[in-house]
């Protein structure tokens, strides 16, 4: 498999704080990976960095070939590395269909066919269509702050704790999604605490802890060690 | 059903259009008709100076999102810059409108350069940076013509600063005198000019809010790090909507000065700033007919109330308490809101 996207010894600080301590992983084309950890660890930070909204002090990130490096953070997306941003940061004064037109904002051309495959993906986006964001539920805003990364048509979509703040019957709907993502050959890049649920999903994993990688392998491997059980699982 | 949003949108805009050429039209029927007052007639370009200074303020505030204390230092620019070229050309060109449109357009361009610059290193702060700069610009700009003198003669234009080191050859003449200001300007600026001005600022702004560019920078008012996720340039929309919000409020205080015979740097305040801000809050951020309605009425308000002398600025302030308060009535809007609603009713029924 042709690996999209090489991560390789990353440096990031806030400050004096050092956040990222020398990271390096790779994304495989087609792979779901997820970078798993507690709160702190450095995974929003290690997505951040590569959608270019840090910048790390040493090594490279590889994009299809290509050192993001330095590249503004709106360079990126055009690029086909799409960030759903922590949080459902959605344009809340806008229409989904807005929202969704923002999410093309890049592109030139028709966008009539990905409006289509995206409300084919989140059919309850479609009956919202003309609501304004503000209005949507929590489930609903992640599916719009997903379907919104869609639209740049990406080769690789980034999804920071899309599960956060949901209930447990939409978290599964989340990640129903995902999968089927996943089956239509999207290449993912997944960061969560629900251990669980983003093991279960994930072609590989990456376990961090304050800013390092502590352990990696396949998502069954994963789920299946007993220091993932213990820290993560309960049990 | 996009398109009925879209329709809405553009009604909006024609009717904003509409109102704003019917007044014109109005004032000018009266006008001829001798009906208008002379203190009327003579508010009348600063008021078009003032609604294009909302409309201008309302770009940065109501659809950038970010709050701009300083607007009355680009009017400043504008008024120095726009009055001097005036002054200058008025030996080569002896058409009055178009030396007019001509100092406008200079005067929109230095205070575009002037918006250009303040941008470059605030707008790429976050939070309430572009409130202090602007704040401080303002307050620098004033010292600065205070303390600015510009003479012109044979030999072309001598600036000097602090004090008057111009030199004048014979026959020159002294545009800018420092803290006495611009002298001996010809009063080239009509009612006609500041009405051509609104409709412009009003297509410009009308069509940036409606274009590409505006649907991204409302898309960064409204969630900055989304857009920069989407792909937009935030510093670059920023700057755009920045800049051209400077040069109309540039353009403004050229109409504006060119309506006196003489003016000083003291009169584009912080006052002036805050009274912009007052038409655009009132009139609501995001909207230009309320601006221009705010900017209009509190234009004339304080005249209106001169016969009350000593209270003059209690009742006005009262009735900018009485507005707000109105304003934000949920009884009253509700009932507004079923007025619109019965209307459309009867629409439907029809």
């Amino acid at each position: 498999m042709e690996t999209v996207l090489k991560i390789d010894d990353i440096n990031v600080y806030y400050g004096s704080i050092h956040a990222i301590k020398g990271i390096s992983f790779d994304v495989k084309k087609g792979e779901i990976v997820t970078l798993i950890g507690a709160n702190g660890a450095g995974k929003s930070t290690t997505l951040n960095t590569i959608a270019g909204l840090l910048n790390s002090h040493t090594g490279s990130i590889q994009f299809m070939g290509e050192n993001l490096g330095k590249q503004a953070a709106h360079k990126i997306v055009s690029k086909g590395l799409a960030l759903v941003p922590e949080g459902r940061r959605i344009f809340l004064q806008m229409t989904v269909q807005e929202n969704l037109e923002m999410g093309a904002y890049t592109r030139k051309g028709d966008i009539s066919a990905d409006l289509e495959k995206v409300y084919g993906y989140f059919p309850r986006l479609k009956e919202r269509y003309k609501q304004v964001a503000g209005t949507l539920s929590g489930g609903e805003q992640q599916m719009l702050a997903m379907g919104r990364a869609l639209m740049s048509r990406p080769q690789v979509i980034m999804l920071d704790e899309p599960s956060m703040g949901l209930a447990p019957i939409l978290v599964e709907e989340i990640f129903n999604i995902i999968r089927n993502l996943h089956e239509h050959g999207t290449t993912i890049l997944l960061v969560e605490q629900n251990a669980q649920a983003a093991l279960s999903v994930a072609d590989r994993g990456y376990v961090m802890e304050t800013g390092k990688i502590v352990l990696s392998g396949t998502g069954e491997e994963l789920l299946d060690s007993p220091e993932i059980k213990k820290a993560y699982l309960g049990g | 059903m996009k398109n009925i949003k879209w329709s809405k949108t553009t009604r909006k805009n024609f009717l904003t259009y509409g109102l704003v050429i019917l007044a014109y039209v109005v004032m000018q029927i009266l006008g001829g008709a001798g009906l208008v007052s002379s203190s009327l007639k003579g508010m009348l370009v600063p008021i078009c100076a003032y609604v294009v200074m909302a409309v201008s303020l309302n770009l940065t505030v109501g659809v950038m999102g970010e709050l701009s204390l300083g607007h009355a230092g680009f009017m400043s620019v504008g008024a120095f810059c726009g009055t001097s070229t005036a002054i200058i050309l008025q030996d080569s060109i002896s058409s009055a409108p178009l030396r007019l449109a001509i100092s406008l357009v200079v005067a929109a361009i230095f205070a575009a350069i002037a918006g250009f610059l303040i941008g470059i290193p605030v707008l790429r702060l976050r939070g309430d940076y572009l409130a202090i700069v602007t704040l401080a610009f303002g307050e620098i700009i004033k010292s600065v013509f205070n303390n600015l003198y510009l003479g012109v003669d044979s030999r072309g234009l001598h600036i000097s600063l602090l004090s008057d080191r111009t030199n004048l050859g014979e026959g020159g003449k002294l545009i800018i005198g420092g803290p006495m200001g611009i002298g001996g300007i010809q009063k080239i600026s009509t009612f006609t000019a500041g009405f051509v001005l609104i409709i412009i600022t009003l297509v410009v702004v009308f069509n940036l809010v409606n274009s590409r560019a505006g649907r991204a920078i409302m898309a960064i008012r409204d969630n900055r790090i989304a857009a920069e996720s989407v792909g937009v340039n935030v510093t670059k929309y920023k700057m755009m909507a920045f800049v051209i919000s400077a040069s109309l409020a540039g353009a403004a205080g050229a109409l504006f000065a060119m309506n006196y015979s003489t003016f000083v740097a003291n009169k584009f305040d912080f006052n002036t700033s805050i009274l912009v801000l007052v038409f655009v809050v009132l009139g609501g951020q995001g909207n230009m007919l309320g601006s221009i309605i705010a900017a209009a009425a509190l234009t004339i308000l304080p005249e209106a109330l001169r016969e009350y002398a000593d209270y003059r600025m209690l009742v006005y302030a009262i009735i900018l308490i009485l507005v707000m308060l109105a304003t934000n009535n949920p009884k009253l809007k509700s009932w507004m809101d079923r007025l619109k609603s019965s209307h459309k009713k009867v629409k439907e029924v029809a």
